[in-house]
């Protein structure tokens, strides 16, 4: 299955897709199953070094599965993985360590620490790997903090905090090292539309300004829209169409429209799993 | 994989459910054996998991010391009851000190305490990192190039393995002056010779015997409840499934180890 090359026209006056393409992240024909639920059937996807790309799809399509094989939580039954031309599944544990370096993740349920603090939290990765001082630590939790709207909240137990504060934590620790790829799984669901926008103009900083490669899974259209460099929509474990976001909402398969346009009527069975 | 509509009927579903038992089992066993050598050799590779190790110990210790120690004295208390009661027939009170000091210290105060501590810092375990699991937070631990088995598992390992010994040496000493006060004041039988045959027939090796079985089953109730924490699926009933499942499997690997050693340590 040729996977649509679709890298043609550019996205809001951004630089085009074609002067940067170089693809970072690889999934050739991806299988995956949990006992008889066939999630990924031959899934195939390129994510280009520097760009945001959206991945779109029904609730319970394997999105997030296929987030979770980018780093090897998951692994495939059949097919590759490979992130700058190396197959991860073949690398050994201390790489696989060094390659875990390059990303972030914002996991759907934000996945906080519940024994450590929002501090603690956000400053993971340089508490328990670096040996930077103490008071510089907390400097970049503050920093990252105030990316995504919060501060004074350092000390406090994810347990007290509301569900959209936790999807912020939970954002300021994936971009706490400010990592190579950053993967959100649904970043804006439970934020209210004013801090919806501010995440999806961080997610675009972040790309804009350090370069940064995000895969970004989303049910907001509107934000998949706006940050979008290119939309990949996955449909029955494979990915059935990929586009900017002008080539997605003019596109003429009737699955894509049906889902872009949110409607009950069209090809999908809406009572399918 | 499992076919969940085929339903065999009979003997073949019945032989059919008690092999996928056998099976699981061994397949359970193959993995806690995996998650305790990861664990342990994680022990010595630096920078050495010292602070979380320490502070899984007091929390084994606070969490275990009121029951273990209940145990332990009512055990003291009752065995020494039963035993005059029998041993009286041959007029042989004065030994009871010896008698339930080797009874208690070879094997009874180290298996109730690994018991125990299954019941109480298994389940508490199991539960911790089950949560952990089906909320996503051992992912999030890789994706923070962190090794969950050596941030989560080790300091818990390690706290078993030592705190067992400890527990059971205390329990040891809480049991025997238990069983010394029912049987001086209410058995009437002279401190002294109560004394005089604990030390005589109660050796070193006996003691240290017991102590040793111990650190096994910390061991064992380490990488039993971690295990099945790991492998929590399911939400908050999954979580309450493992930990039983967990609490359960610690107690009868305890009981069966427990044969096993003390077969080899009476040669
Ligand atoms: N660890 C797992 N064990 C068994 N089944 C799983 C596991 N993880 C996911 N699944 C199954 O895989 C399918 C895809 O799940 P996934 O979480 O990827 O959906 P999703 O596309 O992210 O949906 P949503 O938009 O609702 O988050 C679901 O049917 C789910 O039940
Ligand atoms: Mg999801």
């Amino acid at each position: 299955m040729p996977e649509r090359e679709k890298d043609k026209s550019r996205a809001k006056g951004k630089t085009t897709v074609e002067e940067r393409a170089k693809p970072l992240i690889v999934a050739e024909s991806l299988y995956k199953s949990f006992g008889d639920n066939h999630v990924l059937r031959g899934m195939d996807l390129t994510i280009n070094e520097g760009e945001v790309l959206v991945i779109i799809g029904r609730s319970g399509c394997g999105k997030s599965v296929f987030l979770k094989h980018v780093i090897r939580i998951l692994r495939p039954e059949r097919g590759r993985m490979l992130f700058d031309g190396v197959d991860i599944n073949q690398l050994n544990v201390r790489e696989l360590t060094e390659l875990r370096k390059n990303f972030g993740m914002l996991f759907q349920g934000s996945a906080l620490f519940d024994s450590l603090s929002v501090r603690e939290n956000v400053g993971f990765y340089f508490y328990e790997s670096t040996k930077i001082p103490i008071g510089e630590i907390d400097e970049i939790v503050k920093e990252k903090l105030a990316m995504v709207g919060l501060s004074g909240v350092e000390d406090i137990f994810p347990a007290e905090l509301s569900g959209g504060m936790k999807k912020r934590v939970g954002l300021a620790r994936a971009i706490a090292t400010e990592p190579r790829v950053i993967m959100y799984d649904e970043p804006t669901t439970g934020l209210d539309p004013i801090m919806a926008d501010v995440i999806n103009e961080m997610i675009i900083d972040l790309q804009e300004k350090l370069n940064i490669t995000s895969i970004v899974v989303t049910h907001d259209m509107v934000s998949a829209y706006k940050i979008a460099t290119r939309i990949a929509m996955l449909y029955e474990g494979k990915i059935i169409e990929v586009g900017t976001p002008q080539e997605i909402k003019n596109s003429q398969n009737p699955y894509v429209q049906q889902f872009v346009t949110g409607s009950y009527k069209g090809p999908i069975d809406v009572l399918e799993g | 994989m499992n076919q969940r509509n085929t339903h065999h009927q009979g003997f073949l579903g019945l032989a059919e459910r008690v092999g996928r038992r056998i099976i699981g089992g061994f397949e359970s066993a193959g993995g806690i054996a995996i998650m305790f050598w990861r664990a342990f050799y994680n022990i010595f590779l630096p920078p050495f998991e010292i602070k979380r190790s320490f502070q899984q110990m007091v929390r084994v210790g606070v969490e275990s010391v009121p029951v273990v120690l209940l145990t332990a004295i009512f055990t003291g208390m009752v065995l020494t009851l039963q035993t005059t009661y029998q041993i009286a027939k041959f007029g042989a009170e004065s030994y009871i000190g010896g008698v339930v000091g080797l009874s208690m210290t070879r094997e009874l105060v180290p298996v109730l305490t690994g018991l125990m501590v299954a019941g109480r810092v298994g389940a508490s375990i199991a539960a911790e990192l089950g949560t952990m699991s089906v909320t996503e937070q051992i992912d999030a631990l890789k994706t923070l190039a962190t090794n969950p088995i050596r941030y989560l598992v080790t300091p818990r390992l390690v706290a078993c393995l030592i705190m067992l010994p400890v527990l059971t040496a205390v329990a040891d000493t809480v049991g025997i002056a238990g069983s010394y006060l029912v049987a001086v004041f209410h058995l009437g039988i002279p401190g002294s010779a109560y004394m005089k045959t604990l030390s005589m027939i109660v050796e070193s090796f006996d003691v240290l015997t017991g102590l040793a079985k111990t650190v096994i089953f910390g061991g064992i109730i380490a990488s039993v409840s971690c295990f099945y924490g790991f492998n929590t699926r399911g939400g908050a009933e999954g979580v309450g499934r493992s930990t039983t499942t967990s609490v359960v499997s610690s107690c009868i690997t305890i009981l069966l180890a427990d044969v096993l050693l003390t077969a080899l340590f009476t040669k």
